[in-house]
């Protein structure tokens, strides 16, 4: 019955969220309401016995993710971009069609299931695959010179500067100065 | 909760996304809904999880999403100032330096 109480409360909170989020006009107020569904996301993982997931979900969504997105929307123009017809249409036609097409399928299928319960706690079995060799051990590897690499090269497009671009940039501001 | 009240909630997550992706027309909110159909991916993997907890798989695929979900974001935003910063736009429409 908690367990109940608790999935519709997450589910609600991860859904509403996420609709504050589609249908706000403040691009900040969106990543706001981004991270109510992130929080409740983490939440939805702890009724599925994911405890380290959920804190992970906090800690890289909540606290990093988020926060990049928040940096992003605070140096560049807020552009909210005029609303076209043809593009809410193409937006309703493909939800649309996913919806229908995943609730057909859904309806009649029946999902393996093994019998069985998880463990109360998963942060130790979690960290003991990771560290096996014949389990998870090289992907994990692999999995942080990814992210090195995507940092490094994240912070080097960044930092890029284009020397014909700059004197466009001078030559629009001269232009903006005549006018 | 049975699994199929999970599985509803993911697709529902995942068509709010598909629709900020397709419907709005600012890069950041590109990649807000790209976060949101990652999520519901991931909601999907543990839910499975719970139902075959023979092994750890799902949540470990859900750990790896999450990794990988943290270097597109990096990526995407050094993307986003660049563009910013080279057509003074972040509309996905005007990025089209490259055509013709």
């Amino acid at each position: 019955m908690g367990m109940q109480i608790a999935f519709y409360f997450f589910a609600a909170m991860t859904l509403g969220f996420a609709l504050i989020s589609l249908f706000h006009k403040n691009v900040v107020h969106s990543a706001f309401a981004l991270l109510g569904t992130l929080l409740g996301m983490s939440g939805l993982y702890v009724t599925l016995n994911a405890d380290f997931l959920a804190m992970t979900q906090v800690l890289i969504y909540a606290g990093g993710i988020l926060m990049l997105l928040l940096f992003g929307l605070m140096l560049t123009k807020p552009s909210e971009g005029e609303r076209s017809i043809k593009r809410i249409m193409v937006a309703v036609v493909l939800a649309g069609g996913t919806a229908v097409l995943s609730a057909y399928k859904m309806a009649g299928t029946v999902w393996a299931s093994s019998p069985g319960e998880l463990p109360e706690s998963t942060v130790t079995e979690i960290g003991l695959e990771f560290l096996r060799f014949d389990q998870w051990l090289i992907a994990f590897e692999f999995a942080s010179i990814v992210l090195l690499a995507a940092l490094v090269g994240a912070v080097h497009i960044a930092r890029r500067r284009f020397p014909i671009d700059d004197t466009n940039a001078l030559l629009k501001t001269e232009q903006g100065g005549q006018n | 909760m049975p699994l199929s009240a999970y599985l509803f909630v993911s697709v529902a997550l995942f068509v709010i996304g598909l629709v900020m992706v397709a419907a709005r027309r600012n890069l950041i909110y590109v990649l807000m809904g790209l976060e949101l159909i990652l999520n519901a991916a991931n909601l999907n993997f543990v839910a499975f999880n719970r139902e075959n907890p023979g092994d750890l798989d799902g949540q470990i695929a859900a750990i790896f999403v999450i990794i990988l979900a943290a270097a597109e974001a990096a990526i995407a935003l050094a993307i986003v100032l660049n563009l910013n910063s080279r057509i003074q736009s972040i509309r996905p429409d005007d990025a089209d330096t490259m055509k013709d």
